[in-house]
């Protein structure tokens, strides 16, 4: 989660203080991924050690307020103009799991694709019911919050098609011709051999 | 104990004879309830519109009963079935289906006007009902000044005029951009909040998340079924 670059965004605005920053987020995210003040004074020391926010003034109460420098405004522009990267390298715990329950004899796979998308349903129906209850996004926090729960619903719903896609082109199979047996070859130790030319 | 506003009874659907015959429907049982949503979900030709037209009154099951606020639709006179569609069953079509030569205020309060009902009360009625829907001041306007969410809505407010109680919207959100389309969809809820039942037939997961069951049809049979207040039977199995 970039929470170095939301918090720098933020300071953007202003100077803020350490506990006045994780307000600052909350409002501005639903209240959905809470931060703890810890949390934010490693990011803001991190981010001083990098050059990019400054510590400047302390006020009576002795908060002490963090201000952005040219190099952080720099990153902040950097930042929204670049495209978020969804780390291909992250394993899909699901795709895993109906992958390999796809091959393993004796394993129905469209039970296993059933419970799946009674969860995700479910979910799907509690998001919902949630912005139902929330109050018209007329507000700037409603409409942030908004925005955050509408995430959650189009990627519950992008995985319920996948389910019922996966069910269909399974279905075009039979159930034999998906199982594998444990390979009778022996996986060689060590460095795969290269291809021969 | 609150009686269902809508029952479907071992309702199959054949098409065709003999050898012929297709099976559009088999042996569906389905009880829709006051504040209640149902969403049907299944693939294209899984038997939902014909589920739809079965619960509505439009077409006679091959077998199977279906009840409509009390009434057993097979036992029903064709002008008695017309009158009971008319006063207790509102449809809701992807395509809006408004005349477009009548203005908004007459497209929704057509189909008392249709059963003799008295004009001032048939007016009361249209404000009422696009009141609800959030177009009161629009009653005057023909459904080409208006845009396809707020025609959406007209068709909504046709389907609940009188205090009809029962909803059957099929693919209410296809033709809708997704914002529009939920804004179309809270109506509904909305509606049957205050008492409405009805079936949303949709093959957007998203959309049918506003119900409070989900059925699943898979070549004609209920598969599966989401249930609200059981929790740990989301999805119950029908055999």
């Amino acid at each position: 989660m970039s929470v170095r670059q939301s918090l720098l965004a933020i300071l953007d605005q202003g100077p803020c203080y350490g506990y006045q920053l994780r307000t600052e987020f909350d409002r501005r995210t639903g209240s959905t991924w809470p931060l703890n003040v810890g949390q934010i004074y490693n990011t803001l020391e991190r981010l001083e050690r990098d050059g990019l926010v400054q510590k400047g003034d302390v006020d009576d109460q002795g908060h002490v307020y963090y201000e952005i420098t040219d190099a952080g405004r720099a990153e902040v522009a950097e930042w929204l103009a670049s495209p978020v990267r969804r780390q291909a390298g992250t394993r899909d715990e699901l795709a895993i799991k109906l992958a390999i329950a796809a091959t393993l004899p004796g394993v129905d796979v469209s039970v296993v694709i059933h419970n799946q998308r009674k969860a995700s349903l479910a979910q799907l129906q509690e998001l919902n019911r949630a912005k139902y209850a929330g109050a018209d996004p007329e507000g700037a926090e409603e409409l942030a919050w908004t925005l955050v729960v509408d995430s959650m619903i189009f990627a519950a719903e992008a995985e319920v098609r996948w389910l019922d896609h996966t069910e269909q082109r399974l279905s075009l199979h039979p159930q034999r011709a998906l199982e594998l047996e444990l390979s009778t070859e022996r996986p060689k130790r060590g460095r795969p051999s290269k291809a021969r030319a | 104990m609150t009686a269902a506003v809508l029952r479907m009874v071992g309702v199959s659907q054949q098409y065709g004879v003999g050898e012929l015959a297709v099976s559009a429907l088999s042996g569906v049982d389905l009880e829709v309830m006051p504040g209640e949503l149902v969403a049907v979900m299944g693939a294209s030709g899984s038997g939902k519109s014909t589920l739809l037209s079965i619960a509505g009154g439009l077409q006679t099951p091959t077998v199977g009963e279906v009840v409509i606020d009390g009434e057993h639709l097979s036992t029903a006179a064709p002008d008695q079935l017309a009158a009971l569609r008319r006063k207790a069953v509102g449809f809701v079509f992807q395509d809006y289906n408004l005349i477009p030569t009548l203005t908004a205020m007459e497209n929704v309060t057509l189909p008392m006007e249709l059963d003799g009902v008295s004009r001032r009360t048939v007016r009361r009625a249209g404000r009422d009902a696009l009141g609800l829907v959030g177009l009161g001041d629009r009653g005057d306007a023909y459904p080409d000044d208006l845009s396809g969410g707020q025609q959406q809505r007209v068709a909504i407010a046709r389907a609940i005029i009188g205090g009809r109680r029962l909803i059957l919207a099929d693919e209410p959100t296809g033709a809708l951009d997704s914002v529009t389309g939920e804004q179309v969809m809270k109506t509904i809820r909305g509606r049957i909040d205050s008492g409405a039942a009805g079936i949303l037939v949709t093959h957007e997961a998203r959309h049918a998340a506003w119900a409070d069951r989900m059925v699943f049809l898979r070549d004609g049979r209920i598969v599966d079924e989401s249930r609200r207040d059981e929790a740990d039977a989301m999805l119950v199995g029908h055999p």
